[in-house]
């Protein structure tokens, strides 16, 4: 079993951004985003990304930067070496590695200040 | 439709829309689709981005309808397929309705620009999958079914003009009041901070339950919880003992960015061997030959794969091998072009190994018990697609799943056009007052457990004991292991909600999976036989006194079972 060390963006909008980095054990053909579900299984259920269809590639919701390349992160494999995970750049952040993709006219109303 | 934050609630936006569809699936794009164009203002919401999560975008090939453009085929003849593969159990009528509206709605995808692959004289395709008397089968290139017919949906949702479409909105509760729906509150995920919702009418078109097991088909968002919606409304959800599992899912070697089903379209074109882990075929052992061609039904397969690997006669990974390796290079290339080349990405060559592969959780049968016109019997709510139950009875014929959503998703939206324009829209915050507290407040303090680990442990539960085979032992163990998950659950989500906060989206998830866990377990407890996809090692063989339908309803707080004869054709 080989580590893969996932250096992952963390925090909201507006917020001085910071680094978390997770070890992650992995066989060889598992995904970048198997690795950030173990996170969320074994270390930090909170840490906030986006996927909807695990592993066909059909949801393309799972995008963001992987080593500073746009990728989806059910397509890239795990490697054992530090991966840096980040946001989409062009994309309002929303927190950790999501950001806002939907198209503006089907997001939910941004809520009322205060 | 307005967002409006009226005083003294600065905290929840009230969102109005004659018509609430949950889910942007196929069932959920049909019927806002067909109420917008009877008038209505709809409200479409998905917990995940519209048109991308759920099931529908994930579907690889098959769609089922009589079109008849290989061979004569007539509807009557689907719906005969359909109830024999059921096992007598579906609801003749909705399957009827399956069938016949089926050939509407497919032609109506064409017009829409679907893109069914078609001959080369423009007769639409059909090929002849397992338990159909001939083709019937209707399909995108290559492996793109799903993706097309979400894209045709959306698109013509957006143009239809009265249907308001929004992502990453979870719904945590229907709202009642006088003993009738009349709307919703809900989690916005991207924000985290709740909403009202106020609807004539409410549509659940969330899908099925198979994000349940650990090896399943199904996007991350497909856990139950619309069933579970319809529970806590007080509908009664029918057949929960039958989930289906496709038997030929992929197990190794580990692929990236393919789907696990991905073998049934090499099957319906290639055919391809189907062989235990000694190279021999096997199905014949438990009464249907496979024979290189796909014709055994996904109930037979099931089976027959994992009596196999019972018997110590699975592939290495545990399951059986699937070989292509008698199809020359060009005839793959010419049937599947990039995939084949996705394939070798992955270090596969059809030509120089097999792959391994395995039964995974892939629709549920049961569902929300439905009248033909959709209607759940509680005033203003209604159900579509695969949150339906009792079309397909105890196991569901390959290519009826995206017809079935589309058929019944535009029957929901006609049906709830009419009642949200005969009973108008109303809102009593009062009935609110719970959900909104626990969508948007603040519970314990984080971390709390680790609710991405309890849904692991939930798959687990019903992976070991109520997967295709089950036992009166294996089944109380699991009801006794859900019972446990449910106490460390708790009463609330940990924390305040953040933005795009899954830890809270999972608290919602584990309290609607698991109440709707403990249902499956509950029927298939009850039911002491063997049918279709439902397999009793205790009870083996199917027992014609069991001809009839369980169904689940809550009853002050407790899952109460009952049974009813299956329903008179109409």
């Amino acid at each position: 079993m080989s580590v893969a060390v996932l250096s992952v963006h963390r925090g909201v909008a507006g917020e001085a951004p910071r680094r978390d980095r997770f070890e992650v054990p992995f066989e060889h053909g598992q995904s970048v985003l198997d690795g950030l579900r173990w996170v969320r299984e074994r270390v930090d259920p909170g840490l906030a990304m986006r996927y909807a269809c695990l592993n066909a590639n059909a949801c393309k919701e799972c995008m963001l930067l992987v080593d500073g390349k746009v990728a989806y992160s059910c397509t890239v494999r795990l490697e054992a070496r530090e991966m840096r995970l980040d946001p989409l750049p062009n994309k309002p952040l929303l927190r950790d590695l999501v950001t806002s993709i939907a198209p503006p006219d089907e997001r939910p109303p941004e809520p009322a200040a205060g | 439709m307005t967002a409006s934050i009226p005083s003294g609630r600065p905290d929840a936006a009230l969102l109005r829309a004659d018509v609430l569809v949950i889910g942007a699936g196929g069932a959920g794009l049909y019927a806002a689709i067909e109420a917008a164009r009877r008038g209505a203002d709809v409200l479409l919401l998905d917990r995940s981005l519209v048109g991308r999560g759920g099931a529908t975008v994930m579907a690889q090939m098959t769609v089922a309808a009589a079109l008849g453009s290989e061979t004569e085929d007539d509807p009557a003849h689907h719906l005969r397929d359909t109830l024999a593969a059921g096992r007598d159990l579906c609801d003749p009528r909705l399957a009827r309705l399956l069938c016949e509206d089926g050939v509407e709605v497919i032609r109506e995808m064409d017009a829409w620009k679907a893109g069914w692959a078609r001959h080369g004289d423009g007769r639409i395709r059909q090929v002849q999958a397992p338990g159909h008397d001939r083709p019937r089968c209707v399909y995108v290139d290559f492996l793109s079914t799903g993706p097309a017919v979400s894209r045709a949906l959306r698109t013509q949702a957006q143009r239809q003009g009265g249907i308001r479409r929004m992502g990453e909105v979870l719904v945590t509760d229907l709202v009642l009041s006088d003993g009738r729906v009349q709307g919703a509150v809900a989690l916005d995920l991207a924000h985290g901070v709740p909403l009202r919702i106020a609807a004539g009418a409410t549509i659940i078109a969330t899908g099925g339950l198979t994000r349940l097991y650990r090896r399943n088909s199904a996007s991350a968002n497909m856990a139950g919880d619309g069933y579970a919606l319809a529970l806590r409304a007080g509908a009664t959800l029918i057949d929960m003992e039958f989930v289906q599992f496709f038997p030929i899912g992929h197990l190794a070697p580990r692929m990236i960015g393919m789907d696990p089903i991905m073998w049934d379209p090499f099957r319906y074109k290639l055919g391809g061997r189907l062989l235990n882990g000694a190279m021999e075929e096997f199905t014949d052992r438990y009464g249907a030959p496979d024979g290189g061609r796909y014709v055994v039904t996904r109930d037979l397969a099931t089976y027959a794969i994992t009596r196999e690997v019972a018997a110590g006669r699975g592939s290495p990974s545990g399951g059986a091998w699937l070989s292509f390796q008698h199809v020359p290079e060009a005839v793959l290339r010419e049937n599947f072009g990039p995939v084949i080349d996705r394939l070798a990405a992955n270090g596969i060559d059809l030509t120089q190994t097999a792959v391994e592969v395995a039964p995974i959780a892939h629709y549920h049968m049961g569902g929300i018990r439905v009248d033909p016109a959709m209607h759940t019997g509680i005033p203003g709510l209604l159900a579509a697609g695969e949150a339906v139950g009792g079309a397909n009875g105890a196991n569901r014929l390959s290519g009826n799943a995206i017809t079935e959503a589309l058929a019944f998703g535009r029957v929901a939206g006609r049906e709830a056009a009419a009642i949200a324009a005969r009973d108008g829209t109303g809102w009593n915050d009062a009935a609110a007052r719970d959900a909104l507290a626990l969508a948007g407040g603040t519970g314990p303090a984080r971390p709390g457990g680790n609710t991405a680990a309890l849904f692991h442990r939930l798959q687990a539960v019903m992976a070991d004991d109520v997967g295709p085979f089950r036992t009166a032992a294996g089944l109380a163990r699991a009801a006794r292991r859900l019972d446990d998950l449910a106490t460390e659950l708790g009463e609330a989500p940990a924390g305040a909600p953040l933005p795009h906060d899954l830890a809270r989206a999972d608290w919602f998830d584990l309290r609607a999976g698991l109440q709707v866990a403990q249902a499956v377990v509950l029927a298939a407890t009850a039911r002491t036989e063997s049918r279709g996809a439902h397999q009793r090692e205790d009870h083996p063989g199917l027992d014609a006194a069991w001809t009839h339908n369980q169904t689940v309803a809550l009853e002050r707080g407790c899952l109460c079972l009952a049974s009813q004869p299956v329903a008179e054709a109409a």
